[in-house]
C-alpha cells in the first residue's frame, strides 16, 4: 500500500500533528457535564470508573473483615451478634469475588487491551457502559440490603437447602442471588468485547505470537467469563424460582438435588478462580521484564500455561465436594485433575525466575509485589496441592486451614499483582506517579501483615477450629492465636490504608510521569499519559513482541483513518493483517436506561414472577433506542 | 515518539462483513454464551433423570404434536432465512424487505404452538424437579424466539426507513439471519429432551 495522504474528507495523513489532534479530540471526546458523563462511551473513562468503584468495595470489604477479626480476637466476644456475623461473612466473601475481584481485573483489561493493542476504543463500547451501570446496580443492591439489615446470610456459595425456601425465609438469599445476575450480566458484556477486541482490533502486525502476554491473559480470562457464567446466572436464577414460585430444582423430596446446587455453583465457582488468577498472571509477565530490563523468557511455554490452566480449570469443581460423599473415582479424578493445575502453575512460575535470573532487576515498588506474589503464591500453591487429597482435605474441610488457603491464593496470587499494576499503570492512568517512599512502605506492611494474619489460619485449622463460627468458647485452645490474628489483621489493614492514601494524594498532586515513566517495551506507552481519547493520533504497526524496545526513537505507523467520524481498523485473527475502517459507536445515554431498565426488572423479579412479563417492555424500548441509527456519519458505513 | 508512516490505510472498505466483522464475531460469542447455558440445562436435565427412579416423575410423556409441528417449522423457516443472508449479501433491498416480513411470521408462528405445548408436557412446573426442568426448557428456548423476533421485527422497520439501504444494514441483517439458524439449530436437541428421551 502506498501513502496517498488527504484522499477522502478528512484522514489522519493530510494535517499536522497539532491540526489532527485537534479534530481527533473533537471526533472522540465525550460532552461536558453530567449527562456528557454518563453517555461517555470511552473504555479509559468507563474503566476509571469500574476501578474506583471496585476498590471502594475492597475497602468496604476489608472493614468487614476486621469487623470479624474484632469479633474473634477473644473467645465469647460480644462485639457482634450470630445474625449480623452471619450476614458479614456472606457480604465480606460476596463483595470480594463479584464486587472485587473480578469487576478489578475485568476493568484492568477494558482500560489496559485496546491501549495494548494499539486500537481507539474496545469493541461494543456501549454495551461496555451498559455493564458499568449494572455492576454499579448489583453492588448496591447489596450494600443498601446491608445497611437495612437484610443482607444475605448464607455464605458467599449459598448452598440448598440452607438458601432454599424453607430454611431461608425473608428476600435475604434472593438478594445475594440477584446480585450475582446482575455481576455476572456485567461480567459477560465485559468478556464478549474483550474478545472481540483481542481478535479483531490488533495494531497491523501484531500477529498472535506478538500479543503482549497481559492481553494474552485477558482473552483466556474472558473464554473463561464465557463458558463458565451461565452456570451461575442459571443456579441464581433457578434458586430464586425454587423460592418464588416453587419449582423443585433443589429439593430432594420432589426429584430435585440439593448437591445440584453445589455443582453448578462450582462448576463456575473453580473457574472463578482463574479467572481472577489468570489476569493477575498476565499483568506478572507483563510487567516483570521492565523491570528486569530484558523480555519475558519463554514466551511460548506462558501462553501455553495460560490456556492449559484455562481448560484444566473446568475438570476441578469436583474438589470443592470431596466430604458431600461422591464416588470413589470420581474423586481420584478431580484428585489428578487438581493436581495436574500445578504444572503450569510452576512453568510460569520457573519463566519468571529465568526472567528475573538472567535480567538486571530494579526494585521498584511494583517488582517488591511481584516478588512478594511468587514467594506468597508458591505457599498458596502448596496448601492447594495438599487439599486436592481426599483424605487431607477431609480432614481440614470447613476449617480456618482452607480459610488461610484461599487468602494465599486469592490475595497472594491475585490483589499482590494487581497492586504492583496499579503501582505499575498508575502513571498511564492519571499522568502522575505514585510515591516510591509510601509505596515501600505499603509493601512491607501489607506483605508482612498478610502473612502474619493468615499463616496462623492454618494452624487454628489444623487445630479444628471452623469457619463461620462467630465466637468460640474459652476453654478451647485457639484464643491466643486468634488474638495475634487479630492485631495482625491491624497491619495488614494499614499498609492497605497507605495504598489508598497514596492514591488520593498521587492522583492530585504526584510527580507528572511523561508518555514512558518506566521505560516499557509495550504499545500503551507510545501515547500520552493519560492517553488522549482517540489513544494515538495514528495506528501504530508492529512487528516484534516488544515494539518499543526494539525502535525506541520511532514509531511505525498507519495512516488514512478518518479524523471527522470515529474510525477503528479492522484486523485479521491470527495475522492481524488490515481487513477494513469500521466505525466506532458515539456516545449515548440509552445504556444507561437500559442498565436501569434492566436493573428494575431484576429486583423486581425477586418479589414477583411477573416482573419478567412487564419489566422486559421497558428493557426492549431501551434497547431499540440504543441501537436505532440517529444518522450519524459513525451509524452508517 | 516520532512517528513515521509506512501503511495507508484509507483504500480499505469502510465495513467489514461476513467473518471479517467484530459484529459477526460479538455475536458468535453471545451464542457461546448461550449454547453453554443449553448444553448446561440439557446436562442437568440428564443429571436429574439419573436420580429419579422413574422418568417422567408422576407423569406421562409429554404429547408430540405441539412440539413435532414447532420442529417441523422451525426447520422449514431455515429455508427463507438462507434466502433472506444471502439477499443481504447481494444488498437488494426490496429482497431483503420481503424476506424479513416473512422471517417475522416464521418468528410468530412457532409461539402458537409453543402455547399448546406448555399443557402437552401434563405437568406443572412446581410438581416435580422434572416438571421444573422441562418448564425451564421450553421458557427459556421461547426466550430465545422471542428475542429474535423482536429483533427481526425492528430491523424490517429499520430496513422499510431511510437508515436501511447501508451495508452495516445488510451486515445486521446477515448476523440475524446466522442468530435465527442458532435459534433452530440448538432446539433440536432441546426436543429430543423433552419428547424423546423419556420415550427410550
Amino acid at each position: 500500500m502506498t501513502i496517498e495522504p488527504g484522499r477522502s474528507a478528512a484522514t489522519d495523513a493530510g494535517p499536522n500533528e497539532a491540526e489532527l489532534e485537534r479534530r481527533l479530540t473533537q471526533t472522540w471526546s465525550s460532552q461536558r457535564g453530567f449527562w456528557g458523563a454518563v453517555a461517555s462511551v470511552d473504555h479509559k473513562v468507563i474503566a476509571r470508573r469500574y476501578i474506583v468503584t471496585a476498590l471502594v468495595f475492597l475497602a468496604l470489604g476489608g472493614l468487614l473483615a476486621l469487623a470479624m477479626r474484632i469479633q474473634l480476637a477473644r473467645p465469647e466476644a460480644r462485639f457482634i451478634d450470630a445474625d449480623r456475623y452471619n450476614q458479614i461473612f456472606t457480604m465480606h466473601g460476596s463483595n470480594m469475588m463479584f464486587l472485587f475481584a473480578v469487576p478489578v481485573m475485568e476493568a484492568m483489561a477494558v482500560y489496559l487491551v485496546p491501549l495494548m493493542v494499539g486500537t481507539r476504543n474496545i469493541a461494543f463500547p456501549r454495551l461496555n457502559a451498559f455493564s458499568y451501570w449494572i455492576f454499579l446496580a448489583g453492588g448496591l443492591l447489596l450494600w443498601i440490603s446491608f445497611a437495612l439489615d437484610t443482607a444475605p446470610d448464607v455464605g458467599w456459595f449459598a448452598y440448598a437447602p440452607l438458601s432454599g425456601p424453607e430454611y431461608g425465609a425473608g428476600k435475604r438469599a434472593d438478594i445475594w442471588a440477584q446480585m450475582i445476575t446482575f455481576t455476572e450480566l456485567s461480567a459477560l458484556a465485559i468478556a464478549v468485547e474483550i474478545v472481540v477486541t483481542v481478535l479483531k482490533q490488533r495494531a497491523p502486525g501484531m500477529s498472535l505470537d506478538r500479543i503482549p502476554l497481559l492481553v494474552w491473559s485477558m482473552l483466556v480470562m474472558a473464554s473463561l467469563v464465557i463458558m463458565a457464567m451461565p452456570a451461575i446466572m442459571f443456579a441464581s436464577s433457578t434458586l430464586i424460582m425454587d423460592r418464588l414460585v416453587g419449582t423443585q430444582f433443589y429439593n430432594p423430596a420432589e426429584g430435585g438435588d440439593a448437591l445440584l446446587w453445589q455443582h453448578l455453583f462450582w462448576f463456575f465457582g473453580h473457574p472463578e478462580v482463574y479467572i481472577i488468577f489468570l489476569p493477575a498472571v498476565g499483568m506478572v509477565s507483563t510487567i516483570l521484564p521492565t523491570f528486569v530490563r530484558r523480555p519475558i523468557f519463554g514466551y511460548l511455554p506462558l501462553v501455553m500455561a495460560l490456556i492449559a490452566t484455562g481448560v484444566l480449570a473446568f475438570g476441578l469443581w469436583v474438589h470443592h465436594m470431596f466430604v458431600v460423599g461422591l464416588p470413589r473415582l470420581g474423586e481420584s479424578f478431580f484428585t489428578a485433575s487438581s493436581m495436574a493445575i500445578a504444572i503450569p502453575a510452576g512453568i510460569q512460575i520457573f519463566c519468571w525466575l529465568a526472567t528475573l535470573w538472567a535480567g538486571r532487576p530494579v526494585f521498584k515498588v511494583p517488582l517488591l509485589f511481584l516478588i512478594g506474589f511468587i514467594v506468597t503464591f508458591v505457599i498458596g500453591g502448596l496448601t492447594g496441592v495438599m487439599v486436592a487429597s481426599v483424605p487431607f482435605d477431609s480432614q481440614v474441610h470447613d476449617t480456618y486451614f482452607v480459610v488461610a488457603h484461599f487468602h494465599y491464593v486469592l490475595i497472594g496470587g491475585a490483589v499482590f499483582p494487581l497492586i504492583a499494576a496499579i503501582y505499575y499503570w498508575f502513571p498511564k492512568m492519571t499522568g502522575r506517579m505514585m510515591s516510591e517512599r509510601l509505596g515501600r512502605w505499603a509493601f512491607w506492611l501489607i506483605f508482612i501483615g498478610f502473612h502474619v494474619t493468615f499463616f496462623p489460619m492454618h494452624i487454628l485449622g489444623l487445630q479444628g477450629m471452623p469457619r463461620r463460627i462467630y465466637t468460640y468458647q474459652p476453654d478451647l485452645p485457639w484464643g491466643t492465636l486468634n488474638l495475634f490474628v487479630s492485631l495482625s489483621s491491624v497491619v495488614l489493614s494499614l499498609g492497605f490504608l497507605i495504598f489508598f492514601i497514596d492514591i488520593i494524594r498521587s492522583w492530585s498532586s504526584g510527580r507528572p510521569a511523561g508518555e514512558n515513566p518506566w521505560n516499557a517495551s509495550t504499545l500503551e506507552w507510545a501515547t500520552g499519559s493519560p492517553p488522549p481519547p482517540y489513544n494515538f493520533r495514528a495506528i501504530p504497526v508492529v512487528d516484534t513482541r516488544d515494539p518499543l524496545w526494539s525502535q525506541p526513537d520511532e514509531l511505525p505507523v498507519t495512516s488514512g483513518l478518518r479524523s471527522d467520524r470515529r474510525e477503528l481498523l479492522i484486523s485479521s485473527v491470527v495475522e492481524a493483517l488490515p481487513e477494513a475502517r469500521e466505525s466506532s459507536p458515539q456516545d449515548s445515554v440509552w445504556p444507561f436506561w437500559a442498565a436501569i431498565a434492566t436493573s428494575i426488572m431484576l429486583i423486581w423479579s425477586i418479589f414477583s414472577p411477573w416482573a419478567i412479563v412487564w419489566g422486559s417492555v421497558p428493557i426492549a424500548v431501551t434497547l431499540i433506542g440504543w441501537f436505532w441509527p440517529k444518522g450519524a456519519a459513525e451509524d452508517e458505513s | 515518539m516520532k512517528e513515521r508512516m509506512i501503511l495507508d490505510v484509507s483504500r480499505l472498505p469502510l465495513h467489514a462483513t461476513g467473518t471479517a466483522s467484530p459484529t459477526w464475531w460479538g455475536t458468535c460469542a453471545f451464542m457461546l454464551i448461550e449454547g453453554s447455558g443449553f448444553g448446561l440445562v440439557i446436562a442437568i436435565y440428564l443429571y436429574l433423570m439419573s436420580l429419579a427412579p422413574h422418568w417422567p416423575i408422576d407423569a406421562p410423556p409429554a404429547d408430540l404434536w405441539a412440539g413435532t409441528s414447532l420442529t417441523a417449522m422451525l426447520l422449514a423457516s431455515v429455508v427463507p432465512n438462507i434466502w433472506v443472508s444471502r439477499w443481504a449479501q447481494q444488498r437488494n433491498l426490496k429482497k431483503v424487505r420481503l424476506g424479513l416480513v416473512l422471517m417475522s411470521f416464521c418468528g410468530m408462528a412457532p409461539l402458537v404452538f409453543r402455547a399448546f405445548e406448555f399443557p402437552a408436557l401434563h405437568v406443572r412446573w412446581d410438581d416435580s424437579a422434572y416438571g421444573s426442568i422441562t418448564w425451564t426448557i421450553l421458557g427459556l428456548h421461547t426466550v430465545h424466539i422471542l428475542t429474535d423476533l423482536v429483533d427481526t421485527l425492528v430491523l424490517a422497520c429499520l430496513m422499510f426507513s431511510r437508515h436501511g439501504d447501508n451495508a452495516r444494514r445488510y451486515g445486521d441483517v446477515e448476523d440475524n439471519a446466522l442468530y435465527w439458524h442458532f435459534v433452530v439449530i440448538t432446539w433440536l436437541p432441546l426436543y429430543a429432551c423433552i419428547y424423546w428421551v423419556p420415550r427410550l
